[in-house]
């Protein structure tokens, strides 16, 4: 087990890895072949991010499965550090499921698949990167490698929108994304070498997590320097996980994107924004961080309802999930904000279930449209008799993000509310306004597409391929059990959230 | 010490590339018409033989030739097997391109060898007169190199105008040289030094000097404002010439400066930090006009300079940031040169190799090129989101050296310049990335269909080419993932000087 254990978080990284980089050798032209060889990437990396879940020890917390690479020595002081904790366990299950679910979906990738599969798993290992990585530079790295192949994966593979007067195209959505997030990663690399040469000036040049964060710890990182580069943190992390007004790349990245890479887009990668503001942000710039909350959770609070209000409006299903992951992605950073143990466990269990149950969502709109080659909620209607399963799904998926006890979605939200109440009372009410609003753009959804008498033209119309709703079902079966039984979860992540100073 | 009485064998690598350049000259007096290919491969070879004898002659040498005017150290080692290797791979992007389209074969590739000389001298002057003629031994091939193209307009253009405005900078780099020399009355660099440090009431005569030799070197590396000759030059001259002024005669320049400045100025510690603030100035404005003018580009070739102008601004910046106290800024520096080469060179390549088989070169005439050319296209993809700053490739990693140097100089606001410029860079980047892999084959210029217009679209590339591409990216993912060899091998020729 204790060799497992050292190399564990580097096959984390390399099993996608290899995967991508093997891909590129392989023959063009077999899709069968490719899907099948991606399958087996994916589901060894599923059952990789399981085992070592599992094993994470919550009794003992803290970082382990650490492994310390030296990478370039001092001055600049670079490892490959990994390791594991409590905040970033589940964060790599989520990966892992949604990354399998992701691949077996992909069936449908018949334009050169090889390199469709050699850029998804860029990708992934770039997520896997930044959840384990105990190194600014390496963390940056991966968050990088996670954003990179984001405009060929869109710009080759995705579809554009016509809406009637003008239209949307995939080249828009994926350069508008791009743009975005390496924006955001600007004000990041900006922070990151502004820490680097505090820490110089403090005799301790470093890049290691712990090194800074025991400079933070003991004090030595001068309030008005936290004060100045938290808010970079803050909006470079917060562009990815959709913080107003830096959303708007998300729902035209999102529609214009394929399916997996929808699914994995809003699934992990918006987290890996909330995940970054967490462990730079709070965990090196404490008081920076304490200064900052409350333009944190207004800004969250507006996410909330700004993106349930727009989700209300839009006619385009893919839109409407694109929105509400904006809206959704609030609760997290305003969890977050609260610096309250109750609201930050929250805001993480937050990003684990709304990543689960917008996959699902995507997963099923692309299904629908594969199928329909619409997304238009005006006309289509009645899906219910036609596609029974699909709309089993979508309507646990929609329950779930409208916060139904019983699902993931509500016990969640519900901490997210409890520890918002606890600090900022004024502002929970909103979030509450804010779960009534998805209340309503989901039920407006699920009844004009799903419900009524179907159209004529869906007379032919069957439900779901059978792999896409094998994923499905195991998706409902996790958010399900979560919802009832949230505890190995949980716990895992208390031990996390215990050890982020100020909460 | 009389300078007879110096170790002329440190400098057997010189006297051996030039007596391979005259060997080139001579065999292609007596090689018939199509048998001319030969002499790339003894210029290949003759590189490659060099590359091991000075590794093995200079290794761990430390001397001053010639009363301190030539060095042989860590530092000149360094950049003489960077200069020759970057040789034979431009020799192996040029063979086809110059057996298809130029004449007079023999010549380019002696003039050639004769550039790598006066890159080498460049990188071990330690006096200005003597860079001052390795860097016109440089030039001077160049001018003839960039009107190889003797039967195109561009061509001409293109070399009239380089020699103009080269000439031009090399008089006002040598006046600069014989105003330092009046007023302080030494030429070499240590002694600058020490004459800017102890000199109490500054002439304003020497401020001019020094001045006007920045002026002229900043010419050499086409820093805006000095620049406007680069794109002109670039996109008329021979598409090998191209990737070798933008790749060889922009490193040899920055060692020039690299040497320059560290030996010249920075011992002078309350002297540079006045003039800092000129590199930063400098620095800024080419990195924000370089990326910003690119984005409107439509020739390859141009948008090329355009970049090369904004990395020299990347550069520029790391120069600014040189310092007695910290090895950081001049690593940084020279790992940038080298991870730029590189990714360089393979742009160049998949661009020549498409050249070679359309002639064309307009951003739009890429669409489709994944179809045709997969390996091409992901090499030239590659090569790109090297330029743009991205992992896993050379250029994510050299930029956060370099930015993470002029960031810990107390340079914090430079950093963030350089890397909002990076941002504009990743925009036009990724719109020649849209036309290989996103926009559809373009129609023919006669309407008709483009493969059946370009045939050979559908061939492989030529094995030199693949040869560069193939080794090209597979250092480009080197270094981006675990640099530290080449770290290594940097440190030690910066310790060279160190003060």
């Amino acid at each position: 087990m204790n060799d497992f254990d050292d190399i564990a978080m580097l096959l984390l990284i390399v099993v996608p890895l290899a995967g991508s980089l093997s891909m590129m050798f392989m023959p063009g032209g077999q899709t069968k072949e490719t899907w099948y060889f991606a399958i087996f990437i994916a589901a060894v990396s599923l059952a990789l991010s399981l085992v070592i879940f599992i094993n994470y020890d919550y009794n003992q917390g803290g970082f382990q499965y650490t492994v310390s690479y030296e990478w370039l020595p001092g001055p600049l002081d670079i490892n490959l550090s990994l390791g594991l904790d409590g905040i970033s366990a589940p964060m790599i299950l989520l990966n892992g499921i949604v990354l399998l679910g992701g691949v077996l979906v992909s069936q449908t990738i018949n334009y050169r698949p090889r390199e469709f599969f050699v850029l998804l798993f860029a990708l992934a290992a770039g997520v896997y990167g930044v959840f384990v990585a105990r190194d600014l530079f390496f963390l940056f790295f991966f968050y990088e490698l996670a954003v990179l192949p984001m405009y060929l994966l869109i710009g080759v593979w995705g579809s554009s929108t016509d809406f009637g007067t003008f239209l949307r195209t995939k080249e828009y959505g994926a350069m508008k994304l791009l743009i975005f997030l390496v924006a955001g990663s600007i004000l990041v690399w900006i922070g990151i070498l502004a820490l680097y040469a505090e820490s110089a000036d403090l005799g301790v040049a470093t890049f290691s997590l712990e090194g800074l964060g025991q400079l933070a710890e003991s004090g030595q990182i001068d309030a008005d320097f936290q004060k100045w580069v938290f808010p970079l943190f803050m909006v470079g992390f917060g562009a990815l996980a959709g913080l107003w007004p830096f959303h708007t790349w998300s729902p035209d990245g999102h529609v214009a994107a394929p399916t997996a890479v929808s699914m994995l887009h809003a699934g992990v990668l918006m987290k890996l924004g909330a995940y970054g503001i967490i462990r730079v942000g709070m965990f090196l710039l404490p008081e920076g961080g304490d200064a900052w909350m409350f333009v944190l959770i207004t800004l969250g609070s507006v996410n909330v309802i700004y993106g349930a209000m727009s989700a209300m409006s839009q006619n385009d299903l893919k839109y409407i999930i694109g929105y509400s992951s904006v809206s959704h992605m609030g609760y997290v950073l305003m969890g977050i904000a609260t610096l309250d143990n109750i609201g930050v466990a929250g805001a993480i269990l937050q990003m684990f279930a709304h990543g689960l149950m917008t996959a699902l969502m995507f997963l099923l709109v692309g299904s629908i449209y594969q199928k329909t080659h619409t997304r238009d909620i005006n006309v289509l209607n009645g899906l219910a008799s036609r596609m029974p399963v699909n709309t089993f799904f979508f309507a646990i998926a929609g329950l779930a993000s409208l916060g139904l006890p019983g699902l993931s979605g509500f016990i969640a939200e519900f901490m997210v509310f409890t520890g918002t109440f606890r600090t900022y009372m004024p502002l929970g009410i909103l979030a509450i306004i804010g779960a009534a609003l998805t209340a309503i753009y989901i039920l407006r959804l699920l009844a004009r597409t799903f419900m009524g008498e179907a159209d004529e033209r869906w007379a032919d119309l069957t439900d779901s391929s059978p792999v896409e709703l094998s994923v499905g079902a195991a998706f409902v079966a996790i958010i399900i059990f979560v919802g009832v039984w949230p505890d190995p979860l949980l716990r895992v992540i208390n031990v996390g959230v215990q050890t982020i100073p100020g909460v | 010490m009389s300078p007879l009485s110096d170790n002329l064998e440190l400098l057997t690598p010189e006297f051996a590339l030039t007596g391979l350049a005259f060997l080139v000259f001579a065999l292609d007096l007596f090689l018939p018409e199509g048998k001319k290919r030969l002499l790339a491969f003894v210029s290949i070879f003759g590189l490659i033989a060099l590359v091991v004898v000075s590794l093995v002659m200079l290794w761990d040498e430390e001397e001053s030739l010639y009363n301190g005017l030539l060095a042989v150290d860590a530092f000149a080692l360094f950049f003489k097997v960077f200069f020759l290797g970057m040789g034979i791979a431009i020799i192996l992007m040029s063979m086809d391109f110059v057996e298809t389209r130029l004449k007079h074969q023999g010549e380019f590739y002696g003039l050639l060898l004769f550039s790598i000389l006066g890159m080498n001298v460049m990188a071990q002057s330690r006096e200005l007169l003597t860079a001052y003629i390795a860097l016109e031994l440089l030039t001077f091939s160049l001018y003839v190199l960039a009107a190889y193209a003797k039967d195109s307009d561009k061509s001409n253009e293109s070399a009239l105008k380089y020699i103009i405005v080269g000439a031009v900078s090399s008089a006002i780099l040598l006046y600069g040289v014989s105003m330092v020399y009046s007023t302080l009355g030494v030429t070499k660099f240590d002694d600058i030094a020490i004459g800017l440090a102890q000199a109490t009431n500054v002439s304003p005569a020497l401020w001019v000097g020094v001045g006007l030799i920045l002026v002229g070197l900043m010419f050499k590396i086409s820093a805006v404002p000095f620049h406007m000759w680069a794109p002109d030059v670039y996109e008329g001259a021979p598409y090998p010439v191209t990737a070798y002024l933008a790749i060889g005669s922009k490193a040899a320049a920055f060692a020039l400066i690299l040497r320059f400045v560290l030996e010249g100025f920075v011992p002078a510690a309350e002297r540079w930090e006045q003039w800092q603030l000129v590199f930063a100035v400098l620095a800024t404005v080419t990195m924000l006009v370089g990326n910003l003018v690119a984005l409107a580009q439509k020739n390859l070739k141009r948008l090329l300079a355009y970049s090369s102008i904004g990395h020299a601004g990347f550069l520029l910046a790391g120069i600014t940031v040189l310092s007695a106290t910290s090895d950081l800024p001049s690593n940084g520096v020279m790992f940038y040169l080298v991870g730029y080469s590189i990714t360089n060179l393979v742009v160049f390549a998949a661009l020549i190799s498409f050249f070679n088989m359309t002639g064309k070169e307009e951003i739009t005439d890429l669409g489709g090129l994944a179809d045709h050319q997969p390996f091409l296209a992901a090499c030239l993809g590659m090569g790109l989101f090297s330029l743009a700053g991205l992992p896993i490739f050379a250029g994510f990693t050299m930029k956060f050296y370099l930015f993470t140097a002029v960031a810990n100089e107390g340079f914090l606001w430079l950093a963030g310049v350089a890397i909002f410029s990076s941002l504009i860079g990743l925009y036009y980047y990724l719109n020649v990335l849209r036309q290989i892999y996103i926009e559809p084959t373009p129609t023919g210029d006669n309407g008709g269909d483009w493969l059946e217009e370009n045939p050979m679209l559908a061939e492989r590339p030529s094995w030199s080419l693949i040869t560069v591409l193939a080794s090209g990216a597979a250092a480009m993912i080197w270094l981006g993932v675990y640099p530290k060899p080449l770290i290594d091998a940097i440190e030690a020729a910066s310790r060279a000087l160190m003060p």
